[in-house]
């Protein structure tokens, strides 16, 4: 395997004006930051809330630019968004005067695929994410799930060689989260794809990871990458009640503890400011 | 979950669904019976009242001739052509200045929402042009263009430019903001941005305001018609009060609101047609 996105030495600033003083503050959300990814992984970022996990996918996807050090992404530094990064959002980012078709082929638009080209690959992805016979539904007509189906298949239609995705499932009830859980990692396997994908749920970054990157609270850095080895998720029937799983959660919470508490310390001083 | 529940496309299902569908379609017939008799309910009532307190002498018929009457004179109008004239010249100036506002506002409306600092300077300005009635400028407009056709024009194209002209400001700093991070996540940029994600998010509060121009737009040209005007619908209610010919001068009235009313159900009907998205279907 090769390395086909890496951070090195990342610092991301803001500078943030208070609103009452009218002073400028600087305000680190990433420090240091190291980080490979192989090409074909499925690598899970996971972090206490506000830890710089979104500012580290910004960074990847080209929204952001890094104020210290090189995001490189098959070698070369990243200068801007491309089409060969594609981002699922977590509010789905829906175009809701279009219907299912129309929003895949959105993507396929702005990757300048041709007309009649456009609508058998949109169908082809819908069919993968499972939606095939809702291609004329408008995005309020379907479910939440339905939705990040719909989300998942315009990002996977133009073809990138990177999914980055930013707490996909955290709006979902739980049995939809899990059955969309399965059908990413089905996904991944059948198409091949890098995935970089953002939660706060432990859980979610066992089950889903082949690494887990556990990150600091602010200023985040990569504090440990955990390697899980459970085998053919998909092939096991109830993986999650498994004491290799537990194993796996467990090291996971002990690692992000301390960083929550510090988290939520944080928030209550910023809050008492 | 519903959307969940109703779009799953098995054969199994179908049925339950179909048999929810019966009584429900009955339902809202009815419902929709219901609600337009309702409604007509209303008017019905108030021409009623209308008819009847003159005859019965509870107002003066000088002043507020029974329904019937004023009909009668109505149909007068109608027949020697007068009505139509008037309404004619009315509809050409008021559709004239209306039609020149949208197209003016919108593109107008689009390019300073769109470029912070232009709506952040002009801002104040359009606010103060907003605050102040355009009937109050009617002397100005008057004193510039003269008490023909451009200025009346031109007073109905100043009072729907700013209804218009704010909510497509509004409307194009209003779009969603992850839309525009998807787009920019997919490398879309300048003109492509505009055409597919902003222009269709913006239509539906662009349209709000255009409904609200089209009122507008007759509520001032009458005005305007009143002060100074050899036709139009303002012009044959005024000229009608002062020759003391009542059932005429409200014969006048109710055409004007005739066509407002048309007017607007004919706007609601387009806004519907551009935003058909947004209307829950079988909900």
């Amino acid at each position: 395997m090769s390395t086909h996105i890496s951070f090195r030495d990342v610092t991301k600033r803001f500078v943030v004006r208070d609103r009452a003083s009218r002073r400028r503050t600087e305000f680190t959300a990433v420090r240091g930051v190291d980080l490979d990814v192989e090409r074909g992984e499925f690598l899970v970022l996971v972090g206490p809330s506000g830890c710089g996990k979104s500012t580290l996918l910004d960074l990847l996807g080209g929204l952001a630019e890094p104020s210290e050090g090189q995001v490189l992404l098959e070698g070369a530094p990243i200068t801007g968004p491309g089409l060969d990064r594609g981002v699922v959002f977590q509010q789905y980012a829906l175009l809701p005067w279009r219907t299912a078709q129309g929003n895949v082929e959105f993507g396929l638009e702005a990757a300048g695929v041709l007309r009649r080209e456009r609508s058998g690959r949109a169908r082809e992805f819908l069919d993968l994410v499972g939606l095939g016979g809702f291609e004329d539904r408008h995005p309020h007509q379907l479910s939440g799930g339905m939705r990040q189906r719909v989300a998942i298949a315009r990002s996977l239609a133009y073809d990138p060689a990177v999914l980055l995705m930013d707490e996909p499932f955290a709006a979902l009830d739980a049995q939809t989260r899990e059955s969309l859980q399965d059908e990413l990692l089905r996904i991944w396997q059948r198409t091949g794809k890098t995935v970089v994908f953002i939660t706060h749920s432990i859980d979610e970054a066992v089950y889903l990871g082949q690494r887990v990157a556990v990150l600091t609270s602010r200023p985040g850095r990569v504090k440990e990458v955990v390697p899980i080895d459970l085998g053919d998720r998909t092939g096991q029937a109830d993986l999650r009640s498994g004491t290799g799983f537990a194993r796996y959660r467990h090291r996971i919470w002990e690692l992000l503890h301390d960083e929550v508490s510090r988290a939520q310390q944080q928030e209550k001083e910023v809050a008492a400011v | 979950m519903t959307a969940l529940l109703e779009s799953r496309p098995s054969v199994d299902e179908e049925g339950p669904a179909s048999r929810v569908a019966g009584p429900s379609v009955a339902r809202r017939v009815v419902d929709a019976l219901v609600t337009s008799v309702g409604k007509v309910a209303a008017i019905v009532l108030l021409l009623g009242v209308w008819e009847t307190a003159p005859r019965l002498g509870l107002v003066d018929d000088t002043f507020l001739p029974p329904f019937s009457t004023v009909l009668d004179a109505w149909w007068r109008l109608a027949a020697d052509g007068q009505l139509l004239d008037n309404t004619g010249a009315s509809l050409a100036r008021s559709l004239s200045g209306f039609g020149l506002a949208v197209a003016v506002a919108v593109p107008l409306g689009l390019v300073i929402g769109w470029y912070k600092s232009v709506a952040s300077l002009l801002g104040p300005l359009l606010e103060v042009f907003r605050n102040t009635a355009a009937l109050a400028l009617l002397p100005v407009f008057v004193l510039l263009l003269g008490i023909g056709e451009t200025s009346k024009i031109a007073i109905v194209f100043y009072a729907c430019t700013w209804p218009i002209l704010l909510n497509t400001i509004s409307a194009v700093r209003g779009v969603d903001p992850t839309l525009l991070r998807l787009a920019r996540s997919v490398d879309l940029s300048g003109f492509r941005l505009f055409q597919k994600v902003i222009l269709p998010a913006a239509v539906p509060t662009v349209f709000t305001g255009i409904r609200l121009a089209g009122a507008v737009s007759i509520l001032v040209l009458v005005a305007a018609e009143m002060v100074g005007a050899k036709a139009g619908l303002g012009h044959l209610v005024n000229a009608s009060q002062f020759n003391f010919a009542i059932p005429q001068m409200y014969a006048g009235i109710i055409t004007i609101s005739a066509i407002g009313v048309v007017f607007n159900q004919l706007l609601v009907a387009l806004e519907r047609l551009f935003t058909s998205w947004r209307v829950p279907v079988g909900s």
